[in-house]
């Protein structure tokens, strides 16, 4: 079943400043964002506030917002773009804890090992390096190759050569896996 | 995205990820989407005409539409079996919080898509408000209606969404590969004027909560304890000279209570002694007019519990307790942390709770302030009168519900507020409240060391209270309240709070000395062995004594703090070491009376804001007295030691603990020494698992 409005309507109603569209459209959005929000983070909590920081980014970006492109690109890639930005924050904040008797550091060794507990799907994702990581998070949302690569600023081609990087990383850690 | 056999592992991830993929929390899902268009429509200055006025949903069967709208929900929300959701709540739940509001049900089956749902959102109005939980519905996670209203001819829309719901996995989520259009949205259902505007009202409202019980899953613990190694045992002669800072914080004892009480013993680490012995009040003798420091030091000396061979030599300093009428202005900023994993029974209601508590106690011309971080950010309540609860109340009930994010981070901002409301005269002081998030704004350790300690010397204090546990990063807590001339506290329930922000609450906010160091020189003609019990985090170099630039402890109004030694005497049979043949003996210069003191008590402090340190300092003499409260935080200190497995102890027992402990309770007017007794009980039962 679906709406009469298509999503793209919404948004250029909402570039023009139509408070109710823009309600419509983001409550719309609001469950996909969090599922993307969780697979960039694979942690809930941060999902829930990486939610919070696009919501809270997202009133001044749809001014910008020009018709013709699809929303769900459109909008995920603020979500990519603001998953960057917290994990830069946390990078930059976890190097510099390393003054605090290493806490931060042995904080994330612990969360790590906890997440190996979860199983391969952890173990998987979190071997990734971030940019194969992001590329396979988008691509599990079901979006196409050039989608995935419109909305992280890369040509299609470089997306294909990532998945396919991502998925023979995959492959070797299950060998070794079973090798075990 | 094509498949191909060599995807094989990538549709594993695929099922997987979607399995793990919780659904959104229902009460941030609404906030966020309230402060989007909040900030919308101040972006946009309002233009509030609807959009959807213009159409109209063709008429079909309700149930089949909401039906349809289960499905698509539930297929990009959660496409799962019922055992990879089972796995996905129990992992990454953070702390079990949504199992305990028992906001999530695991489902029977994994698809139970119960038609009674449709009935009964289109049967009745209530149904929007909260009225459908009545409804059993074994799959529902929780729902959230929305309702909008229809200018145009004056019907309600109401707009059900159903919450995300293990489905059988299925090829069908390409189906809503399409576009957003279905996800949300069930049939208008059409209704009467009658309820229109209450309908209308409502906005979101969490509709369901299903009150299926489970056990609680493992909690993932990323707790980090400061603490050292015991306090060696020293040899008088070859280092006769002790020196740390007092320490007036409590974290430790309610983290291990807290322990104690879900049926763990503490973790070792966990265990500072001295912040166990200095969270009961004590009746120590207070200053008189003829003290010239603030405090009153006592000293006892008395034979140790655990060993008839040894003695505990117990110093207590008991602060001056001003006239609470005659006590200066108070400004209190509070930088309250609302990152998403603050949400929790146990965290911002509990300080809300906590901070209404302090109100009462606060006069007028206090002055308090909120600032948010971590969340959302900026400042929630201006510079205002304690008087004024109504405004203070309303920021309290807001919290989390942010704004902007500002640049600035909310540690400079709470110090900028706390320096704008500051007079000549008054104490300041920041608190920080924080389940472990110490994302503050200064990302630098140094920088953030050295702000908290400038901010310090303009007079501006820092305090740190701790919430909720499994993140609790307490190694840090007590690095930035000890940086701030503050104090830390972990609080864990509104007693707690209690204790905290209103009995201690001008010891806990008004300092009467700051940076108290101790340095005690032991006389090796009398103690051959010493060593301090507790302190490990707090130990001075023996050169720090003197040096005024050394940071130390710092003593709150009508604060007491306790320091216990434990020393062998010349020729007791406890003695650990072997004497010194070659031992160099100038005893014979020392004046009889001096020779017989088992050692010398040193105390500096400052007044608070000075820079000079003053002195005092006497001889320890053996007193041989304890009284009811040497001997309690004797027993406390006992406690703590067994806690820590200490090998100081030979046989003494939990039994012998309780004992000592239940026999010097007191007056103990707040209860504190019967709970103690009580954990004592909880610890030997638990160490004979």
């Amino acid at each position: 079943m679906r709406m009469d409005v298509s999503d793209e309507d919404l948004a250029g109603a909402a570039a023009g400043g139509d408070a109710r569209a823009f309600e419509v459209l983001l409550a719309r959005l609001y469950d996909r964002l969090f599922g993307l929000c969780f697979r960039l983070t694979g942690n809930r909590a941060e999902a829930e506030d990486l939610c919070q920081d696009i919501c809270a980014v997202l009133p001044a970006r749809i001014r910008s917002y020009r018709g013709g492109a699809r929303v769900t690109t459109w909008v995920y890639r603020v979500a990519v773009n603001a998953a960057i930005d917290r994990r830069r924050k946390a990078a930059s904040y976890a190097r510099a804890l390393d003054g605090w008797g290493n806490w931060e550091t042995s904080r994330q060794a612990a969360i790590t090992e906890e997440h190996d507990q979860l199983g391969w799907l952890h173990s998987a994702m979190g071997q990734l390096s971030e940019t194969l990581r992001d590329t396979l998070a988008l691509v599990l949302d079901d979006l196409t190759h050039a989608e995935v690569g419109e909305i992280l600023g890369i040509s299609e081609g470089t997306v294909s050569w990532r998945l396919s990087e991502a998925r023979k990383r995959l492959r070797e850690m299950k060998e070794k896996e079973e090798a075990t | 995205m094509t498949s191909r056999k060599d995807d094989i592992d990538l549709d594993a991830l695929k099922a997987a990820m979607q399995a793990a993929t919780p659904a959104p929390d229902a009460a941030r899902r609404a906030e966020n989407l309230r402060v989007a268009q909040e900030s919308f429509i101040a972006a946009q200055g309002s233009q509030t005409e609807t959009r959807q006025t213009s159409i109209r949903p063709e008429k079909r069967g309700i149930l089949n539409g909401v039906f349809q709208m289960i499905m698509t929900r539930t297929m990009a929300g959660l496409t799962a079996t019922t055992a990879i959701v089972a796995v996905g709540i129990l992992f990454f739940t953070p702390f079990g919080q949504e199992l305990t509001r028992g906001r999530i049900a695991l489902p029977e089956t994994g698809a139970s898509l119960d038609p009674v749902l449709p009935v009964e959102v289109d049967a009745t109005i209530g149904a929007t408000d909260g009225e459908a939980a009545a409804t059993p519905l074994p799959a529902m996670v929780d729902a959230v209606s929305e309702a909008a209203r229809d200018d145009a001819d004056g019907r309600v829309r109401v707009e059900a969404e159903a919450p995300p719901m293990p489905a059988p996995q299925a090829a069908a989520r390409d189906q809503i590969s399409g576009g957003l259009a279905g996800l949300t949205r069930s049939d208008a259902v059409q209704l009467g004027n009658a309820n229109s505007a209450a309908i209308a009202q409502q906005g979101y409202s969490t509709a369901l909560v299903a009150p299926e019980p489970y056990a609680a899953p493992p909690q993932a613990n990323t707790e980090e304890f400061a603490n050292e190694d015991d306090n060696p045992l020293r040899v008088t002669a070859e280092d006769p000279v002790s020196t740390f800072s007092i320490d007036v914080d409590t974290a430790a004892y309610s983290i291990i209570r807290s322990s104690l009480q879900r049926g763990a013993l503490p973790p070792p680490d966990a265990v500072r002694i001295e912040e166990m012995v200095n969270y009961f009040p004590y009746d120590y003798a207070a200053p008189s007019e003829e003290d010239i420091s603030p405090f009153r030091p006592t000293v006892n000396v008395f034979e140790t519990p655990w060993n008839p061979d040894t003695r505990l030599v117990h110093i207590g300093l008991q602060g001056e307790m001003p006239l609470v009428e005659d006590r200066p202005p108070l400004n209190l900023v509070f930088l309250i942390d609302t990152s998403g994993s603050m949400n929790d029974p146990a965290k911002l209601p509990l300080l809300v709770q906590s901070f209404r508590l302090m109100l009462d106690e606060l006069n007028p011309e206090d002055q308090v302030a909120i600032v948010e971080y971590a969340g959302s950010a900026g400042v929630a309540l201006e510079p205002t009168s304690a008087s004024d609860r109504a405004a203070i109340t309303r920021a309290l009930t807001g919290l989390g519900a942010g704004g902007s994010t500002n640049g600035q981070g909310g540690l400079v901002e709470a110090y900028a507020l706390a320096a704008e409301m500051s007079d000549e005269g008054e104490v300041s002081r920041v608190i920080l409240a924080t389940d472990g998030d110490f994302n503050v704004g200064i990302s630098d350790p140094d920088a953030l060391t050295d702000f908290i300690s400038d901010q310090r010397e303009t007079g501006i204090y820092l305090s740190v209270l701790g919430f909720g546990r499994g993140n609790l990063q307490d190694d840090t807590m007590q690095a930035l309240a000890q940086n701030g001339n503050g104090t830390a506290a972990f609080i864990d329930t509104l007693n707690e709070a209690q204790r905290v922000l209103v009995d201690q609450l001008s010891g806990a906010l008004y300092p009467i000395a700051d940076d108290v160091k101790i340095q005690v020189e032991f006389n090796p003609a009398v103690i051959a062995e010493y060593r301090l019990i507790g302190y490990e985090t707090r130990a001075l170099a023996r050169e720090d004594f003197n040096n005024d630039a050394v940071d130390a402890g710092e003593l709150g109004a009508g604060h007491s703090v306790t320091a216990i030694y434990e020393v062998t005497p010349v020729g007791s049979p406890a003695r650990l070491t072997d004497p010194l043949r070659y031992e160099a003996s100038d005893a014979a210069d020392v004046p009889e009376d001096v020779a017989a003191e088992l050692g010398f008590l040193r105390l500096r402090w400052k007044e608070p804001g000075a820079e000079d340190s003053q002195l005092i300092e006497f001889p320890i003499t053996d007193t041989d007295s304890s009284g009811t409260e040497a001997e309690f935080a004797a027993a406390i200190a006992g406690f703590g030691q067994l806690l820590r497995g200490s090998d100081f102890l030979g046989d003494w027992s939990y039994d012998d603990a309780i004992a000592l402990a239940g026999a010097n309770r007191g007056a103990d007017a707040f209860g504190y020494r019967n709970e103690a007794v009580q954990l004592m009980r909880l610890a030997e039962s638990l160490s004979q698992d």
